[in-house]
């Protein structure tokens, strides 16, 4: 399925910060959900400022328009904000990018588990990001910092408890 | 005061020292101009002697033989024949300067002298006398005061000059009549940069001020199409702040950015930005030059207008390479 610009990408003055505060809170909240949505259709969790810059998210060429750095920076600044973002270093030049937050993933793969009735087994890391089993799930594929913290989360809630075992960590459900 | 006598300046045997006092005044009784004087004209030549550790500077002044008709003075004889004056302080340079000017001139030979300096020996009044070295100084004294007289005399007629050529050119822009020439223009130009005056102000108009304001504001509301006399941008600025007391239908805008324009009272803000939008929306997107060649405005009241539109959320912008465009605030509109 292709991706689905919204009706902003084709908006020149998208790509212009705007000086009235209204309108910008109206422009950066779009920006932030388009941003968002591009990384959750091509899978993107981590993120390089300077490669981001030519991603045609930011880089509009068939109307000519790019979003400038400092307006990046800006967006990315919300998404911190709204926890979607952590920066990986002090200089601001990688990213995670969390377009389902790690509650929302704990949510979505217990969910799984009970609904198959999984409840009191343990899983490897592995089988659960990565198994057949999963394969159609939209945590399959998810990156291990990501899957830890999710079942991190569930743990605080008393749902799983991530195990260290001889070859790596596993997980089992409540 | 024929009773002073010559001293060295030490002391005797029986004296001591009571006070020493700078700056004293010598009277002779009554007579406050008491001093001592040398005619010019008997000085042969005169030199300069530096200053040395020590010594102060001097000038030597050497003098002819006493005429037989010489007046009486402190002294009746004396070895020398020329004196010297120790400069203490300062002065000696401006002394020396003036000596050989006054020497070099030799006045005393073809002005008949007017006036008499009282010295302490001159009891006949009337008497004219030579100028002394004192004298000089008050011939000084005299010849700036004269200058000073010279120059003010000159600068008022310049003035009154200015004034009629500024007054002709005013009237000629007023009934346009004949054209003010090129020479005219010249002269005013280089009056008023010599003056450095930028606005030269005359007082038989209606004077500075708020009166001066007031009329000036009455005319503007008149005859705001026709063209102005020269008037000062601050003028300008003054008269219109009070279109609103003086009942005009005319209001000095000022906006953000400090640009003032004069509109008219019916021109309210919601219409201008109303208007900006639909030009805007018809076009899809405009930029401030497009803007004024439609309203048949200047670029900088169209941008004025764009500006405050945008500023209300009813426009945005889009700024590029290609220049500041404005189109209407989908942000806003569109969910």
């Amino acid at each position: 399925m292709s991706f689905e610009w919204p009706w902003q990408y084709n908006f020149p003055p998208f790509f212009t910060l705007q000086p009235n505060v209204d309108t910008r809170q109206k422009q950066l909240a779009a920006w932030c959900s388009l941003a968002l949505s591009y990384c959750r259709h091509h899978k993107l969790y981590t993120l390089d400022i300077m490669e981001v810059q030519e991603c045609p998210v930011f880089n509009h060429k068939n109307i000519d328009r790019k979003l400038s750095t400092e307006a990046i920076l800006i967006v990315f600044e919300e998404l911190r904000k709204k926890g979607n973002l952590e920066w990986l270093d002090k200089n601001k030049t990688q990213c995670l990018v969390m377009w389902r937050r790690p509650e929302e993933w704990g949510k979505l793969i217990y969910q799984w588990v009970s609904k198959n009735g999984m409840v009191n087994t343990v899983f490897t890391l592995y089988e659960l990001a990565n198994g057949d089993d999963t394969e159609s799930e939209e945590f399959h594929g998810l990156e291990e910092w990501m899957l830890i913290r999710s079942l991190q989360a569930l743990q605080t809630d008393g749902k799983a408890e991530v195990i260290t075992m001889d070859d790596g960590k596993g997980v089992k459900f409540f | 005061m024929d009773r002073f006598t010559w001293s060295n300046g030490l002391l005797e045997m029986n004296e001591t020292l009571v006070i020493q006092q700078r700056g004293v005044k010598l009277y002779d009784g009554e007579d406050k101009e008491c001093c001592i004087a040398i005619p010019l004209s008997q000085i042969i030549y005169f030199e300069e002697q530096a200053a040395g550790i020590g010594k102060s500077a001097k000038i030597v002044v050497h003098l002819h033989a006493s005429p037989a008709n010489k007046e009486p003075g402190p002294y009746q004889q004396s070895k020398f024949s020329y004196f010297k004056l120790s400069f203490k302080e300062h002065g000696q340079i401006e002394f020396f300067r003036r000596l050989t000017e006054e020497l070099s001139q030799k006045r005393w030979e073809s002005t008949p002298m007017s006036q008499p300096i009282p010295t302490a020996t001159n009891s006949q009044t009337g008497r004219t006398r030579a100028v002394g070295i004192v004298g000089i100084e008050r011939k000084i004294e005299e010849r700036r005061k004269e200058t000073e007289k010279i120059s003010q005399s000159k600068l008022m007629v310049k003035a009154k000059e200015m004034v009629e050529l500024s007054r002709s050119i005013a009237n000629k822009i007023k009934d346009k009549q004949g054209d003010i020439t090129e020479d005219e223009t010249i002269r005013f130009k280089s009056y008023l940069l010599s003056m450095g005056i930028a606005n030269p102000v005359t007082r038989e108009t209606h004077g500075s001020g708020t009166h001066y304001h007031l009329q000036l504001a009455k005319q503007l509301g008149d005859i705001l199409l026709a063209p102005l006399e020269l008037l000062s941008p601050e003028d300008l600025v003054n008269a219109c702040k009070m279109f609103e007391s003086l009942k005009q239908p005319l209001r000095l805008r000022i906006f953000d950015s400090g640009v003032m324009v004069v509109q008219l009272q019916s021109h309210s803000e919601e219409e201008m930005i109303s208007s900006a939008l639909d030009n805007v929306t018809d076009k899809g997107s405009l930029t401030a030059e497009e803007f004024a060649k439609l309203l048949g405005l200047s670029v900088l009241l169209s941008k004025e207008r764009l500006l405050l539109a945008e500023k209300m959320g009813h426009l945005c912008r889009d700024d590029s390479v290609e220049g500041l465009r404005f189109y209407p605030n989908l942000f806003n509109s569109q969910a």
